[in-house]
């Protein structure tokens, strides 16, 4: 097994309060990897720093290391060149509010990208590989925010795929959406790991169970238990991930 | 029981209520009777009003009788607003722009308060400062008289720009973070994301924010007519003295005798002031409906 990132005794504070508790974890290439816990277990705040989002947040100190194929993020990666490589889904859906063609297109106009034709091509690829391409092929001029629900996140997928990352981290994804816009979106993701990698935080255990090949479970900002989900779900070692999993609180 | 006891703050609130409509129509009324009097009652013509610039309001019958073109007057009130704004809008977003993205603590802390405290500056201390230092600046290093539509344009620049700044910051700060972190976690550069996520989905607020501060230059008299030189003559440069509609009124308000051809026509200027307001008001409206609809 290959890891493409590895967390090391990662400490976090927002001002005093510590939020994240020595968090030490590898996160294995095109796997799907799950991080489960009730609300406030620091899972969403764990994903963000996986791409640095915690930095637009003044009061935050961080201590240990995550590497990103053995370099150090906060060390030795330049921040702008590194979150062209790990691409993050919201989760509202979070269009901007321009057109379907400029929303996927952002991402690489502002890398530099300008000649139209290639514009075009990484907007289909981008499109087809986010499964949204066929539903609005004939709008892409359309308002991005004129979208359902589904689509919008879909299309936000198609935006992060745009700039070409290795990993998607993904903040609940589907948390704002119908169920079958959900169903749509797994389905997506199951497909995306042959060639991404991706790291979602979600509420839903079904969910989890569904896509994810290892999952986490977050406490209070611990990591109780890892593993694969497999094991996690039918073999909790932990009493308290087996409560968890069970439906005994949370 | 209850019902009655409120009924006293009832009808005080809505007697306010009527009364503010009442005396906004009043006056607005007023105004129009007043302003349409040199059309109907001198039989002065609406085009010549608006587009001669020959100003003789004493002028005897004898000599060809009063002029009353205000085109000159009218002229300098948007040659001076216009160069106001244009030389504040960039200023002030940049200010918003730091305040909001590059360094909130110092935007809270030191420009926050600065900036009401220029609001708080009455016209008169601006016009006499503009008097004192900007007037003989000008004088000594660009030519001309330093009273000039350049000065008139700068105090103006200046006193504008808080409602600019005030109201680019509001706007700034309401976009969702959500555009901001997706823009961010695509690698964009702080600098790429606010120019292309978060001034153009600003811009609404940002231009509610210019057409009032047009709206207070074009109505401000006191410290433009304090560095413009009030020369009635249309001015061929941004050297040459200038004057507005507001400091021609305030200058011969006290002059005329009620009801004569001068007194009328500065009460039709007045009109048209209220009548570009009013303007100021719809452009804001139609900005804020073409807002409304976009989201």
């Amino acid at each position: 097994m290959k890891s493409i990132m590895r967390v090391n005794d990662l400490d976090l504070y927002y001002g005093s309060n510590h939020a994240l508790k020595n968090i030490s974890m590898d996160i294995e290439s095109n796997k799907v990897t799950a991080l489960i816990g009730p609300s406030g277990c620091g899972k969403s705040t764990f994903l963000r720093t996986l791409n640095r989002m915690n930095d637009l947040i003044g009061s935050v100190q961080i201590t240990g290391t995550v590497l990103f194929e053995g370099q150090d993020i906060y060390k030795e990666l330049d921040v702008i060149e590194f979150r062209k490589k790990i691409g993050m889904v919201f989760q509202r859906p979070n269009p901007f509010p321009m057109s379907i063609y400029e929303n996927v297109a952002y991402g690489s106009r502002i890398h530099g990208v300008k000649n139209k034709r290639e514009l075009d091509e990484i907007v289909e690829k981008s499109l087809v590989g986010a499964a949204l391409f066929d539903e609005v092929k004939d709008r892409l001029k359309k308002s991005g925010i004129s979208l359902s629900g589904g689509q919008q996140q879909r299309l936000c997928i198609a935006r992060t795929l745009a700039v070409e990352p290795e990993i998607i981290l993904m903040d609940e994804p589907t948390s704002a959406l119908d169920p079958i816009s959900t169903l749509k979106v797994e389905d997506l993701i199951s497909k995306l790991k042959e060639k991404y990698t991706v790291v979602i935080v979600t509420h839903n255990m079904q969910q989890a169970g569904r896509i994810s090949d290892s999952t986490a479970f977050f406490l209070n900002g611990e990591i109780i238990e890892k593993g694969s989900t497999e094991g996690i779900f039918y073999k909790p070692k932990d009493k308290r991930t087996e409560d968890y999993i069970t439906g005994r609180f949370g | 029981m209850r019902k009655r006891k409120e009924l006293p703050e009832k009808i005080y609130a809505t007697t306010c209520g009527y009364l503010i409509i009442i005396l906004t129509l009043s006056i607005v009324f007023f105004i129009a009777y007043k302003g349409v009097a040199i059309f109907n009652q001198n039989g002065v013509s609406i085009s010549e009003f608006l587009s001669s610039s020959k100003w003789a309001p004493e002028n005897a019958i004898e000599n060809g009788g009063p002029k009353v073109g205000a085109l000159i007057f009218y002229t300098g009130s948007i040659m001076v607003s216009l160069f106001a704004v244009i030389l504040s809008t960039p200023l002030s977003v940049s200010v918003a722009i730091f305040m909001t993205e590059i360094s909130p603590t110092l935007g809270n802390k030191v420009l926050r308060p600065a900036i009401e405290l220029f609001v708080g500056i009455p016209s008169v201390v601006y016009g006499w400062i503009g008097l004192s230092l900007l007037v003989p600046f000008i004088r000594a290093n660009l030519g001309g008289l330093g009273f000039s539509i350049l000065s008139g344009g700068i105090v103006l620049t200046i006193m504008i720009m808080p409602t600019i700044v005030s109201i680019a910051v509001d706007s700034l700060k309401n976009q969702p973070i959500d555009y901001k972190e997706a823009s961010l976690s695509l690698g964009a550069t702080r600098w790429q994301t606010i120019r292309k996520i978060l001034l153009p989905s600003a811009m609404p607020g940002i231009l509610t924010g210019v057409v009032l501060g047009l709206a207070r230059a074009f109505g401000e008299a006191l410290a433009v007519q304090m560095v413009i030189g009030n020369r009635v003559s249309l001015p061929k440069s941004i050297l040459d003295p200038a004057i507005t509609l507001t400091s021609i009124i305030t200058m011969d308000m006290g002059n005329t005798v009620q009801g004569s051809v001068w007194n009328n026509a500065l009460w039709s200027m007045a009109f048209v002031l209220l009548l570009i307001f009013f303007g100021f008001i719809l452009i804001i409206r139609e900005i804020s409906h073409y807002a409304n609809r976009g989201e």
